[in-house]
């Protein structure tokens, strides 16, 4: 696509470019917009979204993070927020898998529920909220209940998955197919003031850790709910885990869980 | 036996952060979380001296229990 990397060279300011050139290109050389992201980002440039991304992800890991394909199993109070950030990001194919629809009890914490949307599917919410704030990242929903049976086709082209589940039976499930898959997954789960987060990395026995065996269906969430922030909170650091991971980044939190309390403001650090 | 208790989130809630407690020997992990009144369904991360262990493990003179909540929502 020489025509379309000339017009992007031309119309860069630095090596910005504006949206209002990626969506020109768009429509002039019969694109979609990732595949415009992906001849801007190949050409060394950066789409200026992105410019605050910087200096914290480069202009390289810009394009990484394009090229990552990543699975939110679960699309409420945590998996919300996870494919929110996620498309804010950057990462250029994300996959979101849930059962349910909204319904009023979400609306305290699930970021894509409205009043206006009850009823609505959550993972076609989340496919519209994406196509809003970042067109440039394709989301697949499917609108299913993970489980050990589907899990290595829906997960099949993933780098990592991120739990954002509400059951402990079924993060099991989804803690094996990883394992089969030999791809790393971010956990993370909630309960009131509280949360804890950790990766489990191909061969290690993390949520096994964490959880025993016998374990199944809820925590202490059945008696304490879980209120706006600390979904939001819980999420944050999952999807800081994520970016790490698709750039080779950082020190990733294996073998360690973080056990957060934000009623007295502690965090704990235990090994796994 | 002295046991040192810790507890964390919202199991301190009506109970206390931090306590040395007496047991007699060959007190279990469950023996302790049932007089704290927490149902083995809730215990979630159980440690002893910063090694995982489970409910049926006997406690020792001096050690430091740690109990976690069960933590399943998201």
């Amino acid at each position: 696509m020489s025509a379309a990397n000339d017009f992007f060279k031309k119309h860069a300011v630095g090596d910005l470019l504006a949206w209002q050139h990626q969506l020109e290109a768009a429509g002039l050389f019969g694109l979609s917009i990732a595949e415009t992201e992906e001849i801007i980002l190949e050409g060394g440039l950066l789409p200026a979204r992105y410019q605050r991304n910087r200096q914290t992800i480069s202009q390289a890991g810009q394009l990484q993070l394009f090229h990552g394909q990543v699975a939110v199993i679960g699309c409420g109070g945590l998996g919300c927020y996870i494919v929110e950030k996620l498309a804010r990001l950057g990462v250029g194919r994300i996959v979101v898998i849930d059962p349910d629809s909204f319904e009023e009890h979400n609306l305290n914490r699930q970021l894509f529920s409205s009043p206006w949307r009850l009823g609505e599917i959550k993972v076609e919410a989340a496919l519209r909220r994406v196509a809003d704030i970042n067109p440039a990242v394709t989301l697949i929903p499917h609108h299913s209940a993970f489980s050990s049976e589907n899990g290595a086709e829906l997960l099949e082209g993933c780098r990592v998955a991120v739990d954002a589940l509400d059951n402990i039976g079924v993060r099991m499930e989804l803690a094996e197919v990883c394992t089969s898959l030999n791809i790393p997954l971010v956990h993370g789960a909630i309960a009131g003031w509280s949360g804890h987060v950790t990766t489990q990395f191909p061969g290690d026995a993390t949520l096994q850790n964490i959880y025993g065996s016998g374990k199944s269906g809820k925590g202490v969430e059945l008696s304490l709910g879980n209120p706006s922030f600390t979904p939001a909170l819980v999420a944050a650091f999952e999807v800081a885990e994520v970016c790490k991971l698709l750039l080779g980044q950082g020190k990733p939190l294996r073998n360690r869980s973080l056990m957060i309390d934000l009623l007295n403001m502690e965090v704990h650090e235990v090994g796994i | 036996m002295q046991v040192t208790v810790k507890l964390f989130a919202s199991f301190r809630s009506g109970r206390f952060e931090i306590e040395t407690l007496d047991y007699p020997p060959g007190t279990t992990v469950a023996d302790v979380a049932d007089a704290l009144n927490l149902t083995h369904a809730e215990l979630g991360i159980m440690m002893i001296n910063n090694r995982h262990v489970k409910l049926e493990q006997v406690l020792a003179e001096g050690d430091t229990l740690a109990l976690f909540p069960l933590l399943g929502g998201g």
